[in-house]
């Protein structure tokens, strides 16, 4: 149901509303103070109850081990930078440099892939006519919505069979053959914001869709592409199945198995390692935040990205 | 006579370079396409098929695939292990996404009433959709939830049970709360996208509802509502699906397991065991269709009610 615009402000004049709203007018500086200070106030404690986990995590890693639990206190009583120490030293004769370079080649060929291979697909379903282009935009959206359970299995037997258990192949393939339609959906919703006018003059002046692409289209949707790039990489570091099924070694690990393996071998007391461990593994999800949020948070609010 | 002789060829010439370039055009958009489609047959379709073979067979990985017919899909009904991951994540799915979307909705508002000053609230409640699906936070969420843990002292100090025991890792009723906690902890990202529908609600409709005798509740339900109804709809599609496939969170806490008692066994956890733990490919296939068909229906449904309850800017009557 709608409201009718037009009756309404017939109906306001008809009852003197106008005088209302002048008188609210009037009082409105102090008002609005107080308003955004109630704001501001149930706005921070919402926000200190949100990010008490976050704050709690940081101030345990340096705590020591045994003062971890049951503490409701953020501040350590001594501080102590052990906990980081020993998870440095890295877990089962690996070193943590290991995993970390792991997870960081993972995510760096991830960002390469998928920015390359979402925008060449995302061109040619947004500036290229062909027949069967509909059928296979219905298929793209189709996989964004499809469980992943589906496919895990044959891919599994295939990658099995092909020898390539424990390589970065079946972490990577999907992502150089523009498997996340979700990037491909928003460099589309991108593409189709530029003026056309820009092909047209590309192409009177000879220009063919490679040379369109790559010298006129590509460097204009650099936004989407910084965008997708921060979600790359941050969901390829989060990732824990895809390296769960397919890696399979120590020296292969990820830092998120490396955390696992980390909390299997050491005695369930040791939460101090654990928990600098686990803020390792964060860390550069956090920095990405710190220094891109705005993007993150523009790229939910206009194509529904996850976090 | 030259006009004549010419005009007859130009008009030739406009439709056969119409014709060379819708050519030219055919063989670049599939020249472009090229990786999407050879992923989307090597790793989507051609899988989708094989794994709707497979959950007609048996199969190991080692030995030859051998034909059981319906066997795996009448074994699901009887297996009481299945039947517990199903209840699991319905009752993760029902209570988890719906709960979730109400604080997003309401946090919000909240932040949309501001005049300035949102934006670092923003960022800050965003935060924990970007790091809560991690290993990391799931072994922070444990560590807070265990017997002495922060939670349990916290519950002793308001009248809960002894700390020593009040843990909610160790206690099978508690630890789908839990987990439904770590979920609507992560209200971030759908907060986000509310905020942008809210910001797209037009202030005159508002201000129009209220000189109209609307007080503020009457307000949000007539005209807020139905105006951010797409995003609701969205928002509501996208957690669905995303709370039928929970998985890292279930796996860290229970290490693997669905412990204790059953109580995390969700549905791709149990899957998860059943196809790489102990090699039952064509049962895990068959589990993995069911669930392709459940979250179609539910898609299917949620398309179907949108149109009495979604509405569009443009299709007023």
């Amino acid at each position: 149901m709608t409201v009718n615009v037009a009756e309404v402000s017939n109906v306001e004049s008809a009852t003197g509303g106008s005088a209302r709203s002048g008188r609210r007018r009037a009082g409105s500086g102090r008002r609005s103070w107080i308003k955004s200070s109630v704001f501001h106030i149930f706005s921070l404690a919402v926000l200190v109850v949100i990010l008490y986990p976050a704050l709690w995590m940081v101030m345990s890693s340096f705590k020591p081990s045994n003062q971890i639990i049951g503490s409701v206190n953020l501040i350590p009583g001594h501080g102590t930078f052990d906990n980081y120490v020993k998870a440095f030293q890295g877990i089962g004769g690996v070193s943590f440099w290991t995993f970390l370079l792991n997870s960081l080649g993972l995510a760096v060929l991830s960002v390469v892939g998928v920015t390359l291979s979402c925008s060449i697909t995302a061109y040619a379903f947004s500036r290229i006519r062909f027949p069967g282009r509909g059928v296979f935009f219905a298929c793209m959206i189709t996989t964004m919505l499809l469980p992943f359970h589906v496919v895990i299995i044959p891919q599994y037997i295939m990658f099995n069979q092909l020898g390539m258990i424990n390589t970065w192949w079946p972490l990577l393939l999907g992502k150089f053959l523009a498997a996340d339609a979700f990037f491909v959906f928003l460099m589309i919703q991108f593409i189709r914001g530029l003026p056309r006018e820009l092909d047209e003059a590309a192409r009177i002046d000879g220009a063919g869709h490679a040379r369109i692409f790559w010298s006129v289209i590509l460097p204009l949707m650099k936004p989407a592409l910084v965008t997708s790039a921060i979600f790359a990489f941050i969901w390829s570091w989060n990732d824990f199945f895809g390296p769960l099924l397919y890696l399979k070694t120590p020296d292969s690990y990820t830092m998120p198995l490396a955390l696992r393996l980390y909390v299997d071998q050491t005695s369930t007391s040791d939460y101090g390692a654990q928990t600098a461990m686990a803020i390792l593994a964060l860390l550069p999800v956090v920095l990405f935040f710190l220094a891109f949020q705005r993007h993150l948070v523009e790229g939910v609010a206009t194509q529904g990205l996850k976090g | 006579m030259m006009t004549v002789q010419v005009a007859p060829g130009a008009q030739n010439v406009a439709p056969r370079r119409r014709a060379t370039r819708r050519r030219r055009d055919t063989r670049a958009g599939y020249i472009f396409l090229s990786p999407w489609l050879i992923g989307f047959f090597v790793l989507t379709a051609g899988p989708m098929v094989a794994s709707l073979v497979l959950s007609f067979t048996n199969y190991d990985l080692f030995s030859t695939p051998s034909l059981v017919g319906f066997a795996n899909y009448t074994r699901l009904w009887t297996d009481s292990n299945y039947l517990q991951a199903v209840k699991v994540t319905v009752l993760y799915v029902v209570i988890g996404a719906p709960l979730k979307l109400i604080v997003a909705l309401a946090v919000a508002v909240l932040l949309n009433s501001a005049r300035g000053g949102s934006g670092f609230y923003r960022s800050g409640f965003y935060l924990p959709s970007l790091i809560g699906g991690s290993v990391s936070i799931a072994i922070i969420w444990k560590a807070m939830f265990i017997d002495n843990g922060v939670v349990a002292s916290i519950g002793s100090f308001f009248g809960g049970p002894p700390a020593e025991s009040g843990g909610w890792v160790g206690n099978p009723s508690m630890t789908l709360p839990m987990l439904i906690l770590l979920t609507v902890w992560q209200f971030g990202a759908p907060m986000v996208i509310f905020l942008a529908g809210l910001k797209q609600v037009p202030t005159e409709l508002l201000e129009a509802a209220s000189v109209d005798g609307a007080g503020r509740v009457r307000r949000f339900i007539r005209v807020t509502l139905p105006m951010i109804s797409p995003v609701l709809f969205f928002n509501l599609l996208l957690e669905l699906i995303h709370a039928f496939q929970v998985f890292n969170s279930a796996f860290i806490i229970s290490n693997g397991t669905g412990g204790p008692v059953r109580s995390t066994l969700f549905y791709t956890l149990y899957l998860y065991q059943r196809g790489f733990q102990s090699f039952q490919m064509g049962y895990a296939s068959a589990m993995a269709w069911v669930l392709l068909i459940v979250v179609g229906l539910v898609t299917f449904m949620l398309f179907r009610t949108s149109k009495a309850w979604v509405h569009y800017a443009g299709d007023e009557k």
